[in-house]
């Protein structure tokens, strides 16, 4: 009998080893196993001409398309891509937008998929009338327009932005049935360009007295956030560029500050003066909104930095699986404190691991997408990534986090924030139809 | 080659020391602003008071003002409206506790900065800094955090303790200035 290439590939994959439990597979095994196991992995070839179907050219091919447009758009085939919005008609409160994990991939978010969060709508900004100002403890307040930013040396870097609470429902006592875009929404990425702000404190003189940096935006409630000045003059930017373009109007038009790696809410959108000061102005977002409460009732104060945090995308809520088979893991690692140096995935609630592969680059407080190769049984599996940063720091487990922070005493709305810098393991748990529930496991 | 990659070493070296310097050659596009020019938007207000504009308002004046312009949202005296309530609040002892100005705010100071810069939220910024305090002096005596008739203003109002102002942790210290 001869063998054909899915009689290769079958035999190529009953040779691969699990290297941990529930079927995952070493994360090379695409590159040792050859086109024909990568084929079988990702493309069910193991069934012979199942489509039964001649191939025919298609009504598109055959006639001239669609003008090519000035500013392209995604096709209408993909138009159930998008955010999901807590306050669609906007009502007097806080609107969220929140990116759509599961249906994208790779490592930055496209500008009309970036999460946003407005405290009171996006402002329309004129952006030849805005300005920004550096005034307080320096020696010459300075404005600046954004044709003067434009010609200073520019810099670019990929850079992920987190609200303090994303993924703030894996509190909930009991665990919440979302999609991950529910659950983990409020993290995206994306190239940014623009000024050093070390550039322009220096260009203003700082005064050896200030510590800190008190940032406000042009939004109605001028929100304003406190910043040590170490931070500023690391690597904090005034962002004019979001994956090459301007800056989308809910991301801070023209000009945002940028810090990379730290609490979404202090990277301030429509940036408009920084006043250098010797102490924080204990501004409400400070003082009140983005100090979680302790077990205890003692709160914690100054939560700058968005800890390492992984979570698998796919298969994830919403994505079943479509019966026993090879799947791709795959998912989001990021850190505050630096590269991902490693991420470990587990099918079976965590009693075993397997190494899963880093897509290169891994940058600096960016996403870093992993990916494990996958054979489900058919049987009931769970599903958790955990991720490690190169400054040593691991993300904890679920139980690690609730004896350091607590859990809520009922079940919360799914899109309410009952604490603050959640970034423990998510456990989504494969059902017997290959249906996707997040758990506590 | 050696000498090469040496020198080349050297401008490297160079280069990477006088990045402070490069700084410095950048385009000076930064316009000398006045403080005269700056005030209408100098609007920060820091715990110690520093920030805090000439004016003073007592609790029944800002009875007056929270009752045309805030209770559409924050319901008749401070509680039982759509958005976050400002009286009263049990003492926090669940990670899940409401958080209110008496049980979690450290700073008095705080309720000046976020209502002058942010509310009403329909049209924020068009408060008097008079009605500002006015509308502290309220809330704070509605909390029973001031006598009725105490009067805010740039002296008393960095003065009043908050009962949670202890009840805080710095997360990161070595960050933390």
């Amino acid at each position: 009998m001869t063998m054909t290439p899915s009689d290769r590939a079958e035999r190529e994959l009953k040779n691969l080893e699990a290297v941990a439990g529930n079927g995952l597979l070493h994360r090379r095994a695409f590159l040792r196993g050859g086109a024909a196991l990568a084929g079988a992995m990702t493309g069910y070839t193991l069934v012979p001409s199942a489509s039964g179907q001649q191939l025919a050219d298609d009504a598109w091919s055959l006639v001239p398309g669609v003008t090519v447009p000035d500013y392209g758009t995604r096709s209408r085939f993909e138009k159930n891509v998008v955010r999901t919005l807590s306050n669609p008609k906007g009502e007097p409160r806080t609107q969220h937008a929140r990116t759509p994990h599961h249906l994208l991939n790779g490592t930055f978010t496209p500008n009309g998929l970036h999460f946003v969060i407005s405290h009171a709508g996006d402002p329309d900004i004129d952006p030849d009338k805005h300005r920004l100002v550096i005034h307080g403890l320096v020696k010459q307040s300075l404005v600046f327009t954004l044709d003067a930013l434009a010609r200073y040396p520019m810099v670019s870097r990929m850079a992920f932005v987190e609200c303090g609470g994303n993924s703030a429902p894996l509190f909930s006592l009991e665990p919440i049935q979302a999609s991950v875009q529910a659950l983990h929404g409020l993290v995206s990425c994306a190239e940014w360009t623009g000024v050093l702000l070390s550039t322009l404190l220096d260009e203003a003189g700082i005064d050896p007295k200030a510590k800190w940096i008190v940032v406000e935006g042009g939004d109605p409630p001028h929100v304003s956030r406190s910043v040590p000045l170490a931070k500023a003059m690391d690597d904090a930017m005034i962002a004019l560029y979001q994956n090459g373009e301007r800056i989308m109007p809910g991301n801070g038009y023209p000009m945002r500050l940028l810090l990379p790696g730290w609490e979404g809410n202090m990277n301030t959108k429509w940036v408009r003066r920084i006043q250098l000061t010797e102490g924080p102005g204990m501004t409400f977002y400070e003082a009140r909104t983005y100090a979680p409460v302790l077990p205890g009732g003692k709160a914690y104060r100054f939560y700058f930095i968005q800890e390492v945090k992984s979570f698998i995308t796919h298969p994830s809520p919403g994505l079943a699986l479509k019966g026993p088979g090879f799947y791709e893991i795959s998912g989001i690692a990021y850190s505050g404190t630096g590269r991902i140096a490693k991420v470990m995935v587990s099918a079976d609630g965590g009693k075993s691991w397997a190494q899963a592969a880093l897509q290169q680059p891994v940058l600096n407080k960016a996403f870093t997408r992993f990916r494990v190769p996958w054979r489900w049984d058919g049987g009931p599996a769970v599903l958790q990534s955990r991720a490690w940063d190169e400054a040593g720091y691991e993300q904890p487990t679920r139980a690690q986090l609730v004896a350091a922070r607590g859990e809520t005493t009922r079940v919360p709305a799914v899109t309410g924030f009952p604490s603050q810098h959640y970034n423990a393991v998510t456990s989504w748990s494969i059902e017997r139809g290959g249906e996707v529930k997040h758990v506590y496991a | 080659m050696y000498t090469r990659s040496l020198l080349g070493f050297a401008v490297t070296l160079t280069l990477a020391l006088s990045a402070r310097v490069a700084f410095a050659q950048t385009p000076n596009l930064g316009k000398p602003i006045s403080p005269a020019d700056i005030a209408a938007w100098d609007i920060n207000v820091l715990p110690d008071g520093s920030g805090l504009p000439p004016g003073s308002g007592t609790p029944a004046d800002g009875a007056r003002i929270y009752a045309a312009k805030c209770s559409a949202c924050h319901g008749p005296e401070g509680k039982g409206g759509v958005n976050g309530r400002l009286v009263g609040g049990d003492p926090i002892k669940i990670i899940d506790a409401e958080k209110t100005i008496a049980n979690f705010w450290p700073f008095a100071t705080t309720l000046f900065d976020y209502i002058r810069r942010a509310m009403p939220w329909p049209k924020p910024r068009s408060l008097t800094n008079e009605e500002v305090y006015a509308l502290t002096a309220y809330i704070l005596s509605l909390n029973k955090l001031i006598g009725e008739n105490d009067a805010m203003n740039a002296q008393t109002l960095p003065k009043v303790r908050m009962p949670n102002q202890d009840g805080f942790i710095v997360r990161f210290p070595d960050r933390t200035p």
